[in-house]
């Protein structure tokens, strides 16, 4: 990569990795590279951010990304506030559009979403002045999931140009796939996905990737591998036998992972279902980089919040 | 700061000689003041702080046989005016090696002129620890000054406009070693 030079960055909103160029993505890596630093001081916090206020709009459960969202955010010295769900007039029956309103009656900064439903952080950033940052819109994108993949990739391999990434697991649901695939094709990456054909999206080589419904197929070789995470709460039951089925077909498992290449990097985005996607002894094992992509987690939405700060709101 | 549009050169500050005497002489008077210099802690301000910071460690390594550790710092995340300039910073990682805890910091940069930097940088340091004291030292002090700030070691006192740019140049960051005075071409008369 080539360094950043000032006023590179001109975006306002970070609604998914498919409007970001190579050049936007390379930007918000190296900028993350920086900040990594900071969570290693005796002071973990800078002022960057003070004065500015962060609304974290959560339609739908999370606890890591929204609190990872929440630590960046304090860590940058913004004041955070949360609103989910469970907590809030979210859950009475307001609709988005005056839950939205009412939000921006308070002049946050910055707004972070998650929605079950595509696009609507889109809809959001073209009706409010605040800057807008897609958390997970449905099956749609997740972008900062995908920056922080790329991080951590970027970290032990050097590269991404020329890897062999599998991405094995629940294709159709998971926004992390999306965003993955845009991302790791921009940079240069082979990508394959792999999963049972009941949860394969039709459109999955219209991503960019080569499509596998055996495992072996996909991991043989690979630099990477993602695994997903079987959405158990979501369609878990009717387009899966068993548990116990799936992890027979598609659990990463240390005979599986023998077939990737020596210094193959295990990803995991997180909640781990142990023994059903992934066998413990492989998620804890030294292939496995599943808990500095929770730190690099932290570092992405911090480069994140600074690059969209720094360009003045509508 | 190198290739400043719209302005030339108005006069050479310190050749590639005078740069490396002025360095020489502010390295002694670090460790004079210092005893020495053994607790100090060199800090260089991103970027061109810190092959200044370099140049002082050679410097001192020469006179006393020791070199003191090197730092660096980014100010970018402590600035007051994030979402005032244009363009966007790009923020490089700082470093500060081991604990400043009763060390005493040198802060080094190419110039001194608002003192906003300074005033960032000292904030940055603080989040470091608690060192026993920090000094300043700058190859070029050129006045105008918004905040009460001043340096300890000063390699060249100059006297400019507030419109005129000082360019530092060193090897390691831009190919040469030089100090220039740059201006608005024309009509703009020589240095006050």
């Amino acid at each position: 990569m080539t360094e950043a030079h000032p006023g590179e960055w001109q975006r306002k909103d970070l609604l998914g990795i498919r409007d970001l160029s190579r050049r936007e993505i390379e930007i918000i890596l190296e900028t993350a590279e920086s900040f990594r630093e900071v969570a290693e001081r005796p002071i973990k916090k800078v002022p960057t951010l003070r004065g500015k206020t962060t609304v974290n709009l959560f339609f739908e459960a999370s606890t890591r990304t929204s609190s990872s969202f929440e630590i960046a955010e304090k860590r940058m010295s913004a004041d955070a506030i949360n609103f989910s769900t469970s907590s809030s007039s979210l859950s009475k029956g307001e609709s988005l559009l005056d839950t939205t309103r009412t939000l921006e009656s308070m002049a946050p900064d910055v707004l972070v979403i998650r929605h079950n439903h595509p696009m609507v952080p889109h809809a959001l950033a073209k009706r409010i002045a605040s800057r807008v940052i897609n958390a997970g819109d449905g099956a749609h994108e997740h972008p900062t999931q995908a920056l922080l993949d790329a991080l951590t990739i970027v970290q032990k391999k050097g590269s991404i140009e020329g890897l062999r990434v599998a991405i094995v697991g629940d294709i159709e649901h998971s926004r992390v796939v999306r965003s993955n695939v845009l991302l790791l094709r921009a940079l240069g990456a082979d990508v394959t996905v792999a999963g049972p054909r009941t949860l394969m999206p039709d459109e999955a080589e219209s991503l960019g990737a080569d499509v596998q419904y055996r495992m072996e197929s996909a991991i043989e070789g690979a630099d990477v591998i993602m695994m997903l995470r079987i959405q158990l709460e979501r369609q878990g039951r009717t387009r899966l036998p068993s548990n116990d089925e799936y992890f027979q077909l598609f659990g990463l498992t240390r005979e599986r992972v023998a077939l990737a290449k020596d210094d193959v990097i295990i990803m995991h985005p997180g909640p781990l279902n142990r023994g059903v996607e992934i066998a413990s002894d492989v998620a804890d094992g030294g292939s496995s980089v599943i808990l500095e992509q929770v730190t690099n987690g932290l570092a992405v939405r911090m480069a994140v919040l600074f690059l969209l700060c720094g360009v003045p709101a509508s | 700061m190198s290739a400043v549009v719209g302005l030339e050169v108005k006069s050479v500050l310190l050749d590639s000689d005078r740069m490396r005497r002025a360095i020489r002489r502010m390295a002694g008077e670090v460790v004079e003041r210092n005893s020495g210099g053994r607790d100090v802690v060199l800090v260089g301000v991103v970027t061109r702080g810190v092959p200044l910071a370099e140049a002082l460690a050679r410097e001192i390594e020469q006179m006393e046989g020791h070199s003191p550790p090197l730092g660096q710092l980014d100010i970018t995340l402590y600035r007051d005016d994030l979402s005032t300039i244009a363009p966007q910073p790009v923020v490089k990682a700082s470093h500060v090696p081991g604990s400043i805890e009763d060390k005493i910091l040198v802060l080094c940069d190419d110039v001194l002129f608002t003192g906003r930097t300074v005033r960032a940088a000292l904030d940055a340091l603080m989040d470091y620890g608690r060192p026993r004291a920090v000094e300043l030292a700058v190859l070029v002090d050129r006045g105008h000054r918004e905040l009460p700030i001043q340096a300890d070691f000063v390699g060249e006192r100059v006297r400019t406009r507030s419109s005129e740019v000082v360019r530092v140049a060193f090897e390691q960051t831009d190919g040469e070693e030089i100090v220039e005075l740059l201006g608005v071409p024309a009509g703009g008369g020589s240095d006050t």
